[in-house]
């Protein structure tokens, strides 16, 4: 596989439809782990991050799900639209896109398991599942985890863990995330408590694209904060138990939606879609906006087409990179907005 | 409040300028700020700004100039370095500056005893460990519920168990 192969498939965490995927997007639990001795990345010299780099490309390499079709990219070798392309498609972290050390990352054919290598620490794994999946996500990294440090010696303490080199990392090295859809807490102004009591009960909330950005399309991001001291059992179901009850949240916030205020909502989602459909020119954060409108009104019944996995999709077609992977070629802003519009009527009328 | 430019985003950066006496206030989201060039923002406040705040805040490393002067044998850092940065030079900085980072991770976790998965090569060591704190922690909980006679199961398996780690 290719990297330009990319664009023309659906990573395997978008296609396949997850439990409770009316209201979540997708799951992720990544782990971080160093090496034993050499130093960590951001006190490194070039040599000995490709010392590591080297180290860790062998074991990485010789993974089932890399070896078998994956794909191993140097970030240095590649243009600015393919780092972007994979930040988007969510497979690097934009740390690891922006600094061009000596960086790498590796990623199984459906793109479910990426490995990060010089980030932050010296490996990142990460495994990605459609919908509110959280075990899944952690049986799998385990395994992957597990096969690597047969490998390598990662640094490790019997009293701290693994080590790491930011200290809200240390102990499992793991944050398990789940991304959320939820415009019914949103239109109903809940959303603002439930932050609140999530902030409360040690876990972050963040937007659709990762730390710093914002909460566009009513999606949240929301994730553990403590790694040392519980088994990632413990952390896992301690996410699972909060993530469920705001699951019930959203649900009510959906029914008294339906039974209070059904013709403005469906006159949203429809004017949503009117607009998705009819646009010949249409920026990334109105898409978002709309595309977010439509897919409650998929969830809620209110509209049958386009499907849920269309929508999910288009999410991700729709960001600037893919828009230019599609053309192989740069797009000014303007030619961005125009392919999108094209893209968007394509995909919605089809 | 919503930013003043965009009427859109709520604002975030908060701007007092006085000139000649004249007090004027900007209240702007931070897209807006960045176009107008308002400066002092480059990197959105993180996650590791919060936390150097923290090694700021209380550690009595601060007054200890001792520590301050530590260096990892290993990467060279000292706790100056990291203080500043927020991050940790090399797996060994964590011996150097346990002293200090000991209540750190405390602050931070709410805890500092690992009690996750272990790398299998340290073999059977990590692995007893894990073992003993699992059973010590369900003893406590047969404990809370009152159920006497499994805990005293637990706490003999536990006190042969240490025997055997000896």
């Amino acid at each position: 596989m290719k990297i330009d192969d990319l664009i023309k498939q659906t990573s395997g965490w978008l296609k396949n439809i997850g439990p409770n995927s009316e209201i979540i997007f997708s799951s992720r639990v990544r782990l971080a782990r160093n090496l034993e001795k050499a130093v960590f990345t951001n006190r490194a010299k070039k040599k000995q991050q490709e010392q590591t780099l080297e180290l860790i490309s062998s074991a990485v390499s010789s993974l089932e799900s890399i070896k078998n079709k994956g794909l191993f990219l140097k970030i240095l070798d590649m243009s600015n639209i393919d780092k972007q392309f994979l930040v988007e498609r969510h497979l690097i972290s934009r740390e690891l896109a922006v600094n061009t050390d000596v960086k790498a990352v590796a990623f199984s054919v459906d793109e479910i398991i990426s490995i990060m290598i010089n980030e932050e620490d010296h490996m990142r794994i990460q495994v990605l599942q459609p919908g509110f999946n959280l075990d899944e996500c952690w049986r799998k990294i385990d395994e992957v985890e597990t096969e690597l440090e047969k490998k390598l010696d990662f640094a490790f303490s019997v009293k701290w863990g693994y080590l790491t080199a930011c200290p809200t990392n240390t102990g499992t090295g793991m944050r398990a995330s789940v991304m959320l859809h939820l415009p019914a807490l949103v239109l109903t102004k809940q959303i603002d408590r439930v932050i609140q009591a999530i902030l409360k009960l040690g876990l972050t909330v963040r937007g659709l694209f990762g730390e710093g950005t914002e909460a566009a399309g009513n999606f949240f991001q929301i994730s553990n904060q403590v790694s040392l001291g519980r088994s990632e059992e413990e952390i896992i179901d301690n996410i699972k138990r909060i993530i469920k009850q705001i699951i019930e949240y959203e649900q009510n916030a959906r029914q008294v939606l339906l039974n209070q205020n059904k013709s403005s909502v469906a006159d949203q989602v429809w004017r949503s879609y009117g607009i998705l459909k009819n646009a010949h020119i249409i920026s990334s954060s109105e898409t978002i906006e709309l595309l977010s409108n439509v897919r409650l009104g998929i969830d809620m019944g209110l509209i049958k087409q386009p499907t849920r996995e269309t929508v999910n999709e288009l999410f991700i077609l729709t960001q600037p990179a893919h828009l230019q992977k599609l053309e192989s070629k740069e797009l000014s802003s303007r030619e961005r907005d125009v392919k999108r519009a094209e893209l968007i009527r394509q995909h919605i009328t089809a | 409040m919503v930013c003043q430019i965009c009427q859109k985003r709520s604002a975030t950066v908060h701007l007092t300028e006085i000139i000649n006496d004249q007090m004027t206030e900007l209240h702007l989201c931070e897209q807006c700020a960045k176009e107008k060039g308002i400066a002092g923002l480059g990197q959105p406040f993180g996650l590791q700004d919060l936390l150097t705040g923290l090694v700021d805040f209380g550690t009595p490393v601060e007054s200890d100039k001792k520590a301050v002067m530590l260096q990892c044998p290993n990467c060279k850092m000292n706790y100056e370095d990291f203080r500043k940065i927020g991050r940790l030079g090399c797996s060994q900085c964590y011996e150097t500056f346990k002293k200090s980072l000991e209540p750190l991770l405390k602050k931070i976790h709410g805890s500092v005893q690992h009690l996750g998965k272990a790398p299998a090569r340290g073999g059977k060591v990590f692995k007893t460990k894990r073992e003993l704190q699992d059973l010590k922690l369900k003893l406590q909980k047969a404990i809370e519920m009152e159920e006497f006679e499994e805990a005293a199961k637990l706490r003999d398996k536990i006190k042969q168990m240490e025997q055997e780690d000896k």
